[in-house]
């Protein structure tokens, strides 16, 4: 057989069936399910007198539109708990397996699949959600569906889906002290723009991505979206065995799942449709000045002139954002003050984030005018985190400390930025209106965040000063 | 699914790039669990001033626009979150067809699922689109799938490419799960395979 990429091999192993010019109809081997994108789904099937094929592959839980704060009481927004009810009623009715809002392993869906071992290499894995991409991390196939779509999974276990390209993205080299993983997937979002990746799948590669931990490939393999890949993946090592080992849902031969996992990386003479290489040592700590994600700069560079980008699209884009980013065009970002700091996402709340942000903060309090939030990504990394003690860290630093799920990230709960209220934000999207209508989100890594929450403004964590 | 053969109407433009679907619809609606009625929260922060009131600033509310069903747009239309309450508000606000240089690919996948058609032209065929629109009060669009043309009354008829499944179901208002169910005993010997649901 010719040499193939990760990504055709998982292609291969799961066709059901296919022909030229068609789409191939390809098994799903997990299915995650939240209440914002399911219920116009669970709803097609009842109309169809359908039902769901494979329940025990299918795994729900409630994270978009829950509160953080008291989970005691009921939902105080109408619609919001009439959602999450409906998510409850659907997984009752077509017997799914849900981990509902008091349950201690309820966290938002791309944390707790990894958490529980349900994400395995060489899976093909799919959710109502972009962040699907996530799980790629694990050597699967992971990527993001409409509602149309998600009925189809529920319905059939499979989905028609025509094969992407491939990019291979390498990066070699060591980050420097105080870059992470999430500076290292801005840079690229950066170079690649926030359309480079559409139509591909992305495979990071090089010493680098082999040098993380399973927590920072999943902060790179999330964000494959913000540069328009549906998905991005991570061949699985030995890092992701020893991750896997004694969770929940992983498997309980593991070392027969390991022999056939280490079949999964692509071979060496595979042929990439594009290939793009970069050095892990000119990644900086990034910071986004615009709009989308691919409008990003490192903390020392001023806010770039419109007039120098691109062609006319570009710079009208530009000058839009600056316009909405309250920003003028070589302004230093050291010189931008924020109001709020939020520490949480899919991309960033994990324990290794938590850590990372603690640790900037020991000793220290947020400015007199910014309003710091900690949102845990699950149960599991808040207990944790408390029994680290990580939580007293953040509260003598002034953060609030709450409940599991999206939050701040998307706003559909009532954790909102105000009208133009600037955000340092660990979470993956910097839109208009995203945190909040006319709020002003600016993305970073946790150690940016939390510097930036003591400082008051945005400051380059290289430098800082920890006290213990 | 409602078919879509040919279709002529009115272009409104959107003169940006990256539209992203918590624009298109923002998370505030997101709480509905109908597949119906978003049109009215279509492009809501870009549409309707903090008073409630239209933008008059806003394309879509110039009455040069009103009653439009083709949206003319600029590259990485429909990019963000997978939320396919955004193809279903552009379709409840009454279009049929989106033209954009490029498509964010959940966006663009989602739209077959909904009879809506999104056609990709090149970036000096949109300019072209837009100087058409802009200098053409009432402007309006002939798009014909069988013959996979876009035309204007004034010389404008260039051809746009499409998988030929994607246009064979959206010429015939084929469901999805329909055709994929046709094969049940391929994906029951694939699960049999693999001891999948024993």
């Amino acid at each position: 057989m010719s040499p193939r990429t990760m990504f055709q091999k998982i292609w291969d192993q799961h066709i059901v069936h296919s022909q030229p010019n068609e789409p191939s109809i390809l098994y799903i081997d997990l299915h995650l399910v939240h209440e914002v994108t399911s219920a116009q789904a669970f709803d097609g099937l009842r109309l169809a007198g359908r039902s769901v094929r494979r329940p025990q592959r299918t795994v729900a839980t409630p994270d978009h539109n829950i509160p953080t704060t008291d989970r005691s009481l009921p939902i105080a927004d109408p619609i919001s708990r009439a959602q999450v009810d409906t998510l409850r009623n659907n997984c009752q009715q077509f017997n799914i397996r849900l981990y509902d809002l008091n349950d201690f392993q309820q966290g938002i869906v791309h944390i707790i699949g990894p958490e529980l071992g349900l994400t395995q290499p060489g899976m093909t894995i799919v959710c109502g959600d972009s962040h699907t991409s996530t799980h790629g991390a694990f050597g699967a196939l992971a990527f993001g569906i409409g509602t149309s779509e998600v009925e189809h999974v529920l319905a059939t276990q499979t989905l028609r889906q025509f094969p992407s390209k491939t990019c291979e993205l390498r990066v070699d080299g060591t980050l420097g002290a105080g870059v992470t993983a999430k500076d290292l997937v801005l840079y690229l979002i950066g170079q690649l723009s926030a359309q480079g990746g559409n139509g591909y799948v992305f495979e990071y590669t090089g010493s680098t991505i082999r040098a993380m931990t399973m927590e920072q490939r999943m902060t790179v393999c999330n964000m494959s979206i913000e540069a328009g890949a549906r998905a991005g993946m991570i061949a699985p090592d030995a890092t992701t065995f020893d991750y896997l080992r004694g969770r929940e849902f992983a498997p309980k031969d593991i070392d027969s799942a390991i022999k056939l996992w280490q079949e999964l990386p692509s071979d060496s003479q595979a042929k990439f449709d594009r290939v793009e290489i970069y050095r892990a040592e000119d990644i900086e700590p990034q910071v986004t000045w615009g709009t989308n994600p691919g409008q990003v700069i490192s903390i020392n560079q001023p806010v770039p002139n419109p007039a120098t980008l691109g062609d006319e699209t570009e710079k009208r884009t530009a000058e839009l954002a600056l316009e909405y980013m309250g920003l003028e065009a070589g302004k230093a970002l050291t010189e931008v003050l924020v109001d709020r700091v939020f520490i949480g996402s899919c991309t960033n709340a994990r324990i290794e984030d938590l850590r990372e942000a603690a640790q900037v903060l020991r000793g220290y309090h947020v400015a007199k005018h910014v309003q710091a939030m900690v949102v845990p990504g699950s149960g599991a990394v808040k207990r944790e985190a408390e029994a680290e003690g990580l939580d007293a860290v953040f509260r003598a630093a002034g953060f609030d400390w709450r409940e599991a799920g999206c939050s701040m990230c998307l706003g559909m709960n009532p954790d909102q930025l105000r009208p133009r209220e600037r955000c340092a934000s660990t979470s993956n999207r910097n839109f208009e209106g995203r945190q909040g209508k006319d709020g002003r989100t600016h993305l970073v890594s946790p150690a940016m965040a939390a510097a930036a929450a003591v400082s008051g403004r945005f400051v380059d964590v290289r430098k800082w000063q920890f006290k213990e | 699914m409602k078919p879509f053969t040919q279709h002529t109407g009115l272009v409104a433009v959107l003169d940006r790039a990256n539209v992203d679907t918590d624009q298109i619809i923002p998370k505030q609606f997101l709480k509905r669990i109908e597949r119906t009625g978003f049109g009215e929260f279509l492009f809501f922060d870009w549409r309707l001033l903090a008073n409630g009131e239209d933008n008059p600033e806003f394309e879509l509310n110039q009455p040069r626009y009103r009653g439009a069903t083709i949206l003319l747009a600029k590259r990485n239309f429909g990019s963000g979150s997978s939320r396919e309450h955004a193809v279903w508000a552009l379709d409840d606000y009454g279009f049929r067809a989106v033209i954009a240089p490029s498509f964010a690919d959940i966006f663009y996948n989602n739209c077959f699922k909904n009879g809506m058609l999104p056609i990709q032209l090149t970036e000096q065929q949109i300019d072209d689109l837009f100087a058409r629109a802009a200098s053409r009060p009432g402007y309006e669009l002939t798009i014909d799938l069988e013959s996979c043309r876009v035309k204007d009354p004034y010389g404008f008829d260039v051809g746009f490419e499409i998988q030929s499944s994607r246009r064979h179901n959206l010429l015939h208002g084929l469901d999805d799960i329909g055709l994929t169910l046709q094969f049940e005993s391929k994906i029951s010997a694939y699960e049999t395979a693999r001891g999948i649901g024993q």
